[in-house]
């Protein structure tokens, strides 16, 4: 016991305490500091170590078909093969993995930019379609060489399709990918919908829903149609891949949505248009079932689906044709002599003329110090109100149209629908232009142009001037007339089907109001309209009809739709007059009514005329036209 | 009289663990079985041999067991020249050591060899021999030679660089010189230094953090750990995701743990290094704050024994040393749950006797072997 010295054992034994005390104040630091994280914020932390761990894959729900008023399948889904690709697998190398793959499967410049633009836009982790609709012979090249592709499977998912492709593309509508847009607006409709219903919570699953309708029925009735996704709670690694399944709540699939339109008529009127533009709307007067809604010409809805190709989207898009143009929705023409039997109905109503009353016609109106002419050089003489609808006696409706005045035509028609939004359901529907003097003062900025000139009025009478319908306004009113007043809403949808049981429930058959018209006026009417198709103007396009039609032919000179946008492009064609016709089928009970326009084709008897009485040869007796190919059911 | 074969048996097992520290081996038996059963469940996902843990851990406690066989003056006799043979090891990969992620820290021998690992043990084993060799004639200069021994492996280390190793072997020989008495009036100033800089760093951190600031002194990534500490939520994804998740992992644990095998955030894999440096996570995770505790407790339990070991030891080397030793394992610890929990910056620091690894068993296996050849030979020198 001598080696060594007490004091510097003492000094030794003092800086041991002092080690201890150091070690002992870090070592409750680490307890404090797990007593924190452990016991104080567990909760926080409990939660994150939830949410690393659980990921929603979703479960897309399938979507609703639309379906013809006979059950044909214009709107359907189909499973194809897709070859998936995880997004966690592929970070950084993108483009090499997808060299890799295009050595043994056909991969285009369109898929490689949309599978990175859905990279991109999902920060979420996942599986995302490379390419879809493997064929069997890609399938088996990839199996043979799954194994060099790590993260990358064939998968079945389902597609929109529409097995008629062009036909009836602009009320159907098409799908596509859900846009950022798409996103934000579901996202606040969601939140609105759960202030107002809590349980509605499963619809906030926002990733399962990949497509969404962008226009026509696809667009309007996307919330029935597209169902409740679900989704899988799935345990997931940090780098993504999915361990077990922990829950799954399934999707709800969406609902058939049954189309009161005719799919055999549309496509009947569709060929009969042939290289023609134009719009033709036919519906049930009773119901306002819309039987055929064509706009000429059309596009492939089925282009769309999974994004448009920059080629085609551009020659749509140029076509001076307006392909993508939803004509019968949203172009106004002038009714012109289309208008006259309404304007005949407003007189008897207003008692600005009885039907016998005569008018002598020259040839032509003065008024003030302009002429209007009537199209009959000479005129057509003693003219009564049948012989002013039967022949489309200008005159009489310049003498009429001064007598009634702008605002008691525009007070007779506004309740018909003219000028009106017919609450069809499809959006973006046009209004048109029914004028009154009120509608001029709040149009027009500067004082001289808000007065009402008198000679305005004239033209208003033969459906020229300010006027502007749709044909689908034009078909409303007709329709309304044919109904003897009950107007009914026009739809294009009749019921949605419940696809597990089929049941169906009626969306929109009631009426919309009644017009107080006099049925002894709206036979007048009706008759010089069947007299129209015997002795006159269109009398040689219903030579021999087992059935009694009513119609009127009309001619408006360009106008509205096109005179802007074709400015450049005008052509002596596109500067033809619009031939129009309205006709109702049979006269005594009417089952259908027309209305259409063939742009630039020149006189309605001449173009428009045949094509309605083709469609109404079909509809109400069965006849199919020899020229036009038979209808043949999509496999 | 013949001995019976179980008398035999016996004396056969108290021959080989005479002398052992009983106190000692428990401790560290508990912490090598809490980290063989952390293990298990840490590389359910990640095929890491199980026979390779069992032979580390059997090859610490061997190393441990021949090192405390080791007479105390053997080491004294050594010290030199194993400091010199490390630091000479350190030039060596200064001049041609191999460069991996950008650090050159390895030398190939034959085998890949880390040269700063035994700067741990020959640093205080220099100093510690320094410090024996002035006892009683110590002046104030001493202190001088000793940190020139000492900063000249730390700066090879640092500049290789390997900040997180030079500052380990920078505490294992300060706190030498400080047990060998060190003046108060030269220790304080430090200390108060560094808790002025820490409190700065934390109030100022967002500032100094700012991307264009660059820091005096210290490479990008070195700010960038500090700063990440600072503030994980900076870069979530990057430096931060390991402190972040490895948080989330210690808090989901909660009181009683959500059981063994049973961690989330270890299984699929949230935790990084989880076998290694952030086994600690992984731990926390499954046992909770109860395991914690009776972890903290087994190493606060290390420590007490290993500085009452020291403070009996026969001289002045034998204490620096034990006592060195000692904090050592106590620095190792507190850094790596400091950094796991996300109160240090995040340095490669294996948690002792938990962590895997052949060569951090190894070393600390020595460590332990040193303590208990201390305690072993307390007499022996005494006599």
């Amino acid at each position: 016991m001598v080696s060594f010295k007490k004091p510097d054992l003492d000094s030794f034994q003092e800086r041991i305490h002092i080690a201890t005390l150091f070690v002992t104040v870090c070592f409750l630091l680490l307890v404090t500091r797990l007593v924190w994280l452990q016991l104080v914020s567990h909760g926080k932390y409990a939660l994150l170590a939830e949410s690393n761990r659980i990921a929603l894959v979703p479960a897309p729900a399938n979507r609703g078909l639309l379906i013809d008023r006979n059950g044909i399948v214009i709107g359907r889904n189909y499973s194809a093969l897709t070859l998936d690709v995880n997004a966690e697998e592929v970070k950084g190398n993108v483009d090499q993995l997808i060299n890799d793959l295009s050595e043994i499967i056909d991969i285009s410049p369109r898929d490689r930019r949309n599978f990175k633009r859905s990279l991109e836009d999902s920060r979420n982790m996942g599986t995302f379609p490379l390419r879809s609709m493997l064929n069997e012979t890609e399938t088996a090249r990839f199996m043979a060489n799954r194994y060099r592709f790590p993260g990358v499977e064939i998968r079945a998912r389902s597609f929109r399709e529409y097995p008629y492709n062009e036909l009836a593309s602009h009320l159907i509508g098409y799908i596509g990918r859900v846009s950022q847009k798409d996103k934000e607006r579901m996202q606040a409709e969601i939140e609105g919908a759960k202030a107002d219903d809590p349980d509605a919570l499963q619809a906030s699953f926002l990733p399962g829903i990949q497509y969404v309708g962008k226009i026509g029925l696809e667009q309007s009735y996307e919330t029935v149609l597209r169902g409740v996704p679900g989704y899988d709670q799935v345990e997931i690694t940090a780098g993504g891949k999915p361990v077990r399944t922990l829950s799954s709540s399934p999707s709800i699939p969406g609902k058939n949505v049954v189309l009161s339109v005719d799919i055999k008529l549309q496509y009947l009127v569709e060929q009969l248009y042939g290289n023609f533009r134009g719009a033709f709307v036919a519906i049930e007067p009773e119901t306002g079932d819309v039987l055929a809604f064509v706009s000429k010409p059309n596009f492939n809805p089925n282009d769309f689906v999974e994004g448009i190709d920059s080629v085609t989207w551009k020659e749509l898009n140029d076509s001076p044709q307006k392909p993508l143009y939803n004509r019968p929705l949203k172009g106004i023409y002038p009714p012109g002599s289309t208008y006259k039997p309404f304007m005949a109905l407003a007189a008897l109503e207003n008692k600005k003329r009885t039907p016998s009353q005569t008018i002598s016609d020259p040839g032509y109106f003065d008024f003030g110090n302009h002429t209007f002419r009537d199209d009959k050089k000479g005129g057509h003489g003693i003219v009564d109100m049948q012989k002013s609808i039967v022949e489309s006696c200008d005159t009489y409706y310049y003498l009429l149209a001064r007598d009634m005045g702008v605002n008691m035509m525009h007070d007779f028609m506004k309740p018909l629908g003219f000028g009106q939004i017919t609450g069809i359901d499809l959006q973006g529907e046009a209004r048109g232009v029914l004028p009154s003097t009120e509608w001029k003062k709040n149009t027009f900025k500067k004082p001289e142009q808000q007065k009402w000139y008198e000679g305005e009025t004239i033209s208003l009478g033969i459906g020229q001037g300010y006027n502007a319908f749709t044909i689908l306004q034009l078909a409303h009113a007709m329709a309304n007339v044919a109904n003897n007043g009950i107007v009914m809403k026009p739809h294009l949808v009749k019921a949605i089907e419940d696809p597990f049981t089929r049941n169906r429930v009626l969306t929109t058959p009631k009426e919309s109001y009644r017009i107080d018209l006099n049925a002894e006026n709206i036979e007048v009417i009706k008759k010089a309209m069947l007299e129209v198709n015997i002795s006159g103007t269109s009398a040689a396009a219903f030579k021999g009809t087992g059935y009694q039609v009513g119609g009127k032919t009309g001619t408006a000179q360009v106008f509205s739709l096109n005179s802007k946008e074709y400015k450049h492009s005008a052509t002596a064609e596109f500067l033809r007059d619009h031939a129009l016709y309205i006709a109702f089928a049979p006269v005594d009970k009417p089952t259908i009514v027309i209305a259409m326009v063939v742009e630039n084709a020149g006189f309605g008897a001449q173009h428009a005329a045949p094509i309605a009485r083709k469609a109404l040869d079909y509809y109400i007796e069965g006849k199919w036209p020899k020229e036009i190919p038979e209808w043949k059911r999509a496999p | 009289m013949e001995k019976s074969p179980l008398i035999k048996v016996k004396g056969f097992f108290f021959g080989i663990f005479s002398g052992l520290d009983r106190q000692l081996g428990l401790i560290l038996l508990g912490l090598a079985a809490i980290g063989f059963f952390t293990f298990l469940s840490a590389s359910q996902n990640t095929p890491v041999q199980i026979l390779e843990e069992v032979r580390n851990l059997v090859l610490s406690f061997v190393v441990m067991w021949i090192v405390s066989r080791i007479p105390p003056k053997w080491l004294e006799m050594g010290a030199v020249w194993i400091y010199g043979f490390g630091v000479a090891l350190l030039i060596a990969v200064a001049a041609f050591g191999l460069i991996k992620k950008g650090a050159r820290r390895w030398l190939n021998i034959g085998v890949v060899i880390q040269p700063s690992e035994i700067m741990k043990i020959a640093m205080p084993l220099m100093l510690a021999w320094y410090f024996q060799k002035r006892e009683g004639i110590q002046k104030s200069w001493d202190y001088g030679v000793a940190g020139i021994i000492l900063a000249i492996p730390v700066f090879l280390i640092a500049r290789q660089p390997d900040l997180g190793t030079a500052l380990l072997v920078f505490a294992a020989g300060l706190y030498v010189i400080i047990l060998a008495g060190l003046p108060w009036k030269w220790i304080l100033p430090f200390v108060a230094l560094g808790v002025i800089g820490i409190l700065l760093i934390i109030i100022f951190g967002s500032t100094i953090c700012a991307h264009d600031v660059v820091w005096p002194l210290v490479h990008n990534y070195q700010k960038h750990r500090i700063c990440t500490l600072l503030d994980p939520t900076s870069d979530p994804l990057g430096k931060g995701f390991h402190t972040i998740q490895s948080m989330i992992a210690i808090g989901s644990g909660g009181f009683f743990g959500k059981g063994w095998f049973q961690g989330t955030q270890a299984h699929l894999e949230f935790i990084p290094e989880k076998h290694t440096d952030f086994v600690f996570a992984v731990f926390s995770e499954e046992f909770g704050l109860l395991g914690n505790l009776v972890l903290l407790a087994l190493f606060f339990a290390l420590i007490k024994r290993g500085l009452a070991i020291s403070a009996s030891a026969p001289n002045l080397f034998t204490r620096l040393l034990g006592a060195a030793v000692t904090l050592i394992f106590f620095t190792y610890a507190f850094v790596n749950i400091g950094m796991v929990s996300g109160l240090l910056p995040v340095v490669g620091v294996p948690l002792p006797f938990i962590s895997y690894g052949g060569t951090a068993l190894v070393t600390l296996g020595f460590g332990a072997g040193i303590l208990m050849s201390i305690h072993r030979h307390r007499r022996l020198v005494q006599s």
